[in-house]
């Protein structure tokens, strides 16, 4: 898929050099691309890492594990197979805590295991597993640290005034995808 | 004021709590500063191919008269068109995605609208075909019945949220 846009985008170029008579410009235009591609990664690298560093601190201090319990209550409503199997169910904690405190590498792990508990080996996704994966990709963030990372990169001084702004998203569209899992379920009768 | 003091004390509360535990502060910072690199070096390659792309189709002219062609469709649903690139990305691979939106906030301004928006997008949303994939082939699932389309709807609102709360917020 990736491979398609980006070949499209340069065979685009090269006709809108042709059309716009910008021919020209468009050589140097990559090489430019390409430089100035390092340059932001660079001015990237600092904030980054020291947003790494901060979730690891999270995770070894135990902030992660206290969050994990307070989700418990509300966790075993949305998924009251998997609250049977306290294996699965503390690695589900884990993975929504990882997501809220902007963890992505740390959550996947835990999901995986999550979604292993899940299991019924049927082959087809039960709806746990369904309401696990969207809870996943809407993903819900307190703190989204790789993208404040990259505004602070940027020089922007006040890096996380964006975070009201990303609750309030992530919750309409962990709202609507869990919604539409409940609807879809009643469509789907294949199971 | 909160606002003011809210990394400084991120880090505070976190390293006091850490060192009550009597974990080592340092070395988690460092250890985590180094999957940061990593993490970097993940992205490099992918943001300079695709960067290259991007800034040939800027130089040529195209993507404005794209973006004027596309734009009434965007705004009909909020979306400023300038983030159409992220929106098309984001599905498909993480790092391209951050790449495209670290080079939206960086042309329009981090503060800008477009700039925000672009951020938020980023932050309330994942790779939602990677992580479908990664998470059923680990569990074992071939049939993933009404997954993608649950998720990808729960993409598109996060776009026109994303557009819309950063409307309310910042105007």
């Amino acid at each position: 898929m990736i491979s398609i846009t980006w070949t499209i985008m340069v065979v685009l170029s090269i006709f809108g050099g042709l059309l716009f008579s910008t021919a020209g410009r468009i050589g140097p235009a990559a090489m430019e691309g390409a430089a100035s591609a390092l340059e932001l990664g660079i001015s990237l690298a600092g904030p980054l890492c020291l947003w790494c560093g901060v979730g690891e601190l999270m995770a070894r201090s135990g902030l992660r594990e206290k969050l994990s319990r307070a989700l418990d209550p509300l966790l075993g409503r949305l998924f009251p197979e998997l609250r049977h199997k306290p294996d699965g169910f503390s690695a589900l904690c884990a993975n929504v805590t990882a997501n809220l405190l902007g963890l992505g590498n740390a959550a996947t792990p835990m999901g995986i295991e999550a979604c292993r508990a899940m299991a019924d080996g049927s082959g087809a996704a039960t709806a746990e597993q369904c309401r696990l994966v969207v809870l996943n990709t809407a993903s819900i963030q307190l703190l989204p640290s790789t993208v404040a990372s990259v505004r602070a990169g940027l020089g922007c001084s006040t890096p996380l005034d964006i975070l009201p702004c990303v609750l309030l998203t992530s919750l309409c569209s962990v709202a609507v995808g869990l919604l539409m899992c409940r609807f879809l379920e009643r469509l789907f009768h294949d199971r | 004021m909160i606002a003011d003091l809210l990394i400084p004390l991120i880090l505070a509360v976190c390293a006091c709590a850490a060192l009550r535990r009597r974990e080592n502060v340092y070395d988690a910072l460092t250890d985590g500063a180094a999957k940061g690199l990593r993490l970097l070096i993940t992205i490099l390659p992918s943001l300079i191919i695709l960067l290259t792309a991007v800034n040939m189709l800027r130089a040529s002219g195209m993507l404005d008269r794209l973006s004027a062609a596309l734009g009434p469709l965007c705004r009909g649903i909020g979306l400023p068109p300038e983030t159409l690139p992220l929106i098309l990305v984001r599905p498909f691979s993480g790092s391209a995605a951050l790449a495209v939106g670290a080079d939206l906030m960086r042309q329009y301004g981090v503060d800008s609208r477009i700039g925000r928006t672009a951020a938020v997008m980023l932050g309330s949303t994942e790779t939602t075909f990677y992580t479908v994939s990664v998470y059923f082939s680990a569990a074992g699932i071939s049939r993933t019945r009404y997954v993608i389309p649950a998720a990808l709807l729960a993409d598109l609102t996060g776009f026109a949220a994303a557009a819309l709360f950063t409307r309310l917020f910042f105007g």
